[in-house]
This record gives structure tokens, C-alpha cells and sequence, in this order.
């Protein structure tokens, strides 16, 4: 069998395997339907409640995009300034390297705490998160330029800026995009957790509001819309890499 | 040779780093219009400490580098440098690369590349034009990096061991290349490297850089003057009994 189609289909048969064998330990009621809901309930499940689903799903789209956002620009901002001024490097190096141990699910009660039930914790909580990621891949990116590189531009007249825009700023656009995919992953993630503890809408809060009425079944539909979101969010990232970085494909190619 | 200024001239070149004590000491270097003249010298003898003093990268303890006369110590972007790494920007595609200096310089890059065109077509590059450099075979890449330095625009040339990095036969078809353009350009050239057979090769000139004795600091220990008068510019000087003596003596003072 060509590799190829090996590649997709060695997947696709186990995820094919893995949901008929849940299928089969609900429906032979080895695990009490309540607890565990077969596959084809979720899918009812998610059909039935689409509509009120799609609403909360808005609200937990809009905030992870806000927060991405603005987490992508405050995580460039600071990698900027740490790239200009080593003080600055050397002063945040340790800072961020910690901030990362701390877990959302440990801040955002606070959040909630003194931002109230709106979106700004959500939104606070998710650019805390998707900055650090953003802006250690591009400082180590500015990083990893080639000092020869940057003579050699000296000896061509190239200003700050103009060292900036065409040796340094490529340099960092693929870290950028790895650090953008774990950002956009935490950003979802982030969204859920900080709904869990309060708020409105959204999905987050339509998982608790199920979760009180044992319905079990519109859990996991509610879980499959986070992944599938998260999924959606990073295909986004990887078309927008491929637009933004065209001799990356050719690179790919070579090897 | 007839007494006309040199292009370029070291007098007394004297360098090292920070406090300690001088790498080289009192180097005194005479490229004269349109000569290619090559350094010698064994690894860690401060070849590429002299070559980014002679481009006015570092500032030297004692000495200075005339320019045409004109004291140019310390000055990057008077003279021209090419280096074993290709350095061409992985983002920028052949002749947009090869027409950096002119986009630094503030030249549309419509006109830029208009210039760049028949200078690629000369150095066989123009089906490469749009092609991104990793595209390129390390022959072709380090011929864009020539394109590139002949449009810096300075008579005057410096390579750092341009060939090392390439494979044995492109290395030696690229050395008659090299030569020839340079010549018929009307480049004057002063090339690194540590392999006498490339000095022969290329050189109307070696200078032959050693300690004098151990412990000391490096400098010219002696100069070799390849007899080319025998043959005609476009054979193949390295299989002559001309070639064998100027490499023999260049060895002898390497040892």
C-alpha cells in the first residue's frame, strides 16, 4: 500500500474502531447509559440542542479571539523591547520561565473574583496565557539570527529598522506560528475553564448548566464542539502560516 | 608594476581582543586596481580578525586601512564582503536578494531588480530569479552572493573562504569563474583562505600569514608572486610546473 494513503487511513480505521467498541459497551449496557452516553446519543444530543450550542459557542469564539489577539500584539511588544534592550531580556528571562508553571485553572477564580461575571476575566485570563507562549517563540526567534548575517547587513548600510524588517522579523515568523498554535489551543481551553467559574454564556457555562441536569450526553456534545473548535482555530493558524511564510513550502519540498 | 595608489592598504595593522594580547600584530597588506591578491594562513591565525578589521566592522588597536588613500579605519560599507555562508535571506527570492544593497540603499525595487537582471543572466542565474535560495544548489547560491556583492557597488572586494563550503568540483570550476569576473569587472580583490592550492589557483599575489615564532603574535611572514606570464588567462594554470612552485613555496612558508 502507498505510504499516503497508509497515512490517512491507518488513522481513520482506528478512530473507526475505537467509537464502535464505545458504541457497543453502551448499547450492551456494560457502563449504565447515564454515566456513559454511546456515541450516536452525543450526536442526537448535539443536533437536538444546535441552536442553543451554536449561541454559546459564539460567546467562547469571541473571547478566545479577543484574548488571542491581543495576547499575539502584547507578546510581540515585549519581544521587541526585550530584543532592543538586554536589561530588558535579562530581567523578564526568569519571569516568564515561571509565569509558564502557573496553571490557568489556579488564577482564573481570581480573575473572576475582580473582574466580575463578564467577558473581561475571560478575556484577561486567556491573554495572560497566549502571551508567554507568543513572546518567548519571537524573542528566541530575533534570537537565532545569524551574527555574520547582521555584519554583513552593516556593511550593506542597513539601518536598525531595516535589520529588523528584513533579517530579523523573517527569522521569527516560523517560532511565531509554533508558539500561535499553542497559544490558539490554550486560548479554547482558557475560554472553558474561566466560563466554568462564572459567567453568562458560553460554553463553559452551558457544561455546567448540563452537567447539574445530569445530562451526560449533551456534556460530551459540548466537549466535541471545544475540540472541534480548537481544531478549526488551527487549521486557521496553518493556512495563515502558509500565506505568510510561501518559501517555507518550497523549503519543505527540497527536503 | 607601475607605482599607482592601491586600492586597498593595510599599514601596521595591529588587532586583539579586548585586553589581551594582539592576535596579529603589524600587518601591512597591498591590493593594488584590479589585482586579486590572496592570504594564506593555517586556522586561528586571525584571518577573519583581519578581514572584519579590514571592513571597518572592528576597530583595530594600531593601524589603519586606507581606501584609495583615504583612511577609511573603522568604516563598514566601503568594502565589499562575501563569506563561506552564502547569507542570502531565506525569505527573499534570488534576485531580490541579489538586489539587497540597492532596496537598502532606497532604490524602487522595479529599477533595483532591473539592474540585477543582467548581471544574474551573466553569472548564469536568471532562470533562478524567482526561485526561493533554498531552491538553489550551493554552486548557484554562492554566485548569488557574488551578484549581491557586486552591487554594493565598491570596487573593492573582500572574500572570506567564499568556496570552502561546496563540494570539490564546483569549488574548482567556481575559483576559473571567480577569476575571470573579477578581472573582467575590474574588481580588486583580497580573498582568505587556508588552502594553497586555491591561493595558486586565483591569486596574481599571496601573502603568506604565521607567527614567526611560537607564542607571538601573527603577521606576514612572506609573499609569493605565482609566475601566470607562461600561459594565457583562460587555461588552466593549476596544471602547470608554475602552479607546483608557487604552491611549493607557499607551503614551505606555511610550515
Amino acid at each position: 500500500m502507498r505510504l499516503s494513503v497508509k497515512k490517512w487511513l491507518a488513522p481513520a480505521v482506528a478512530i473507526i474502531a475505537l467509537l464502535v467498541v464505545w458504541e457497543l459497551v453502551c448499547r450492551m449496557e456494560i457502563v449504565p447509559a447515564y454515566m456513559l452516553p454511546a456515541p450516536t446519543q452525543v450526536v442526537v444530543a448535539l443536533v437536538d440542542d444546535a441552536p442553543l450550542i451554536w449561541e454559546h459557542t459564539q460567546t467562547t469564539l469571541i473571547e478566545a479571539l479577543v484574548g488571542l489577539v491581543i495576547g499575539c500584539a502584547l507578546g510581540f511588544v515585549l519581544a521587541v523591547l526585550m530584543d532592543c534592550f538586554e536589561t530588558l531580556y535579562l530581567a523578564f528571562q526568569p519571569i516568564i520561565t515561571v509565569s509558564q508553571t502557573i496553571p490557568a485553572i489556579a488564577i482564573a477564580p481570581l480573575l473572576v473574583l475582580w473582574f466580575g461575571y463578564g467577558l473581561l476575566p475571560k478575556i484577561v485570563l486567556i491573554v495572560l496565557i497566549t502571551f508567554f507562549p507568543i513572546a518567548v517563540s519571537l524573542v528566541s526567534g530575533f534570537r537565532s539570527v545569524d551574527p555574520d548575517q547582521i555584519d554583513l547587513m552593516r556593511t550593506m548600510h542597513a539601518s536598525e529598522w531595516q535589520i529588523f524588517r528584513y533579517v530579523k522579523l523573517p527569522a521569527a515568523a516560523e517560532p511565531f506560528f509554533a508558539g500561535l498554535k499553542i497559544s490558539a489551543t490554550y486560548a479554547i481551553v482558557g475560554a472553558v475553564i474561566a466560563e466554568w467559574l462564572g459567567g453568562f454564556s458560553g460554553l463553559g457555562v452551558y457544561m455546567t448548566r448540563v452537567r447539574k441536569s445530569f445530562s451526560y450526553d449533551k456534556m460530551f456534545a459540548s466537549i466535541l464542539v471545544i475540540s472541534a473548535l480548537s481544531l478549526a482555530l488551527l487549521w486557521l493558524v496553518n493556512v495563515l502560516e502558509r500565506v505568510c511564510l510561501p518559501w517555507k513550502r518550497a523549503e519543505r519540498k527540497g527536503k | 608594476m607601475q607605482a599607482t595608489q592601491p586600492a586597498l592598504e593595510a599599514c601596521g595593522l595591529t588587532l586583539a581582543w579586548d585586553e589581551g594580547d594582539p592576535v596579529v600584530e603589524g600587518v601591512d597588506i597591498v591590493v593594488r586596481p584590479g589585482e586579486t591578491v590572496c592570504l594564506v594562513g593555517k586556522s586561528g591565525m586571525g584571518k577573519t580578525t583581519l578581514l572584519h578589521a579590514l571592513a571597518g566592522l572592528t576597530m583595530p588597536r594600531a593601524g589603519s586601512v586606507l581606501l584609495h588613500g583615504k583612511d577609511v579605519t573603522g568604516q563598514p560599507g566601503r568594502i565589499s564582503y562575501m563569506l563561506q555562508k552564502d547569507l542570502l535571506l531565506p525569505n527573499l527570492t534570488v534576485i531580490d536578494n541579489a538586489c539587497l544593497p540597492l532596496t537598502l540603499a532606497g532604490t524602487p525595487k522595479r529599477e533595483a531588480r532591473e539592474k540585477a537582471q543582467p548581471l544574474l543572466e551573466r553569472f548564469g542565474l536568471s532562470e533562478a530569479a524567482d526561485k526561493w535560495p533554498s531552491q538553489l544548489s550551493g554552486g548557484m547560491r554562492q554566485r548569488a552572493a557574488f551578484a549581491r556583492t557586486c552591487l554594493m557597488g565598491n570596487d573593492v572586494v573582500m572574500l572570506d573562504e567564499p568556496f570552502s563550503a561546496l563540494d570539490a568540483i564546483t569549488r574548482v570550476d567556481l575559483r576559473t569563474w571567480f577569476r575571470t569576473e573579477a578581472q573582467a569587472m575590474g574588481l580588486s580583490v583580497l580573498m582568505i583562505t587556508h588552502d594553497a592550492d586555491e591561493a595558486c589557483t586565483m591569486a596574481d599575489r599571496i601573502y603568506v600569514l604565521g607567527r614567526p615564532a611560537e607564542g607571538m603574535p601573527a603577521g606576514i611572514i612572506g609573499e609569493v608572486v605565482p609566475d601566470r606570464s607562461a600561459i594565457a588567462p583562460a587555461d588552466d594554470f593549476s596544471c602547470t610546473q608554475e602552479f607546483l612552485d608557487a604552491k611549493s613555496r607557499v607551503l614551505d612558508l606555511l610550515k
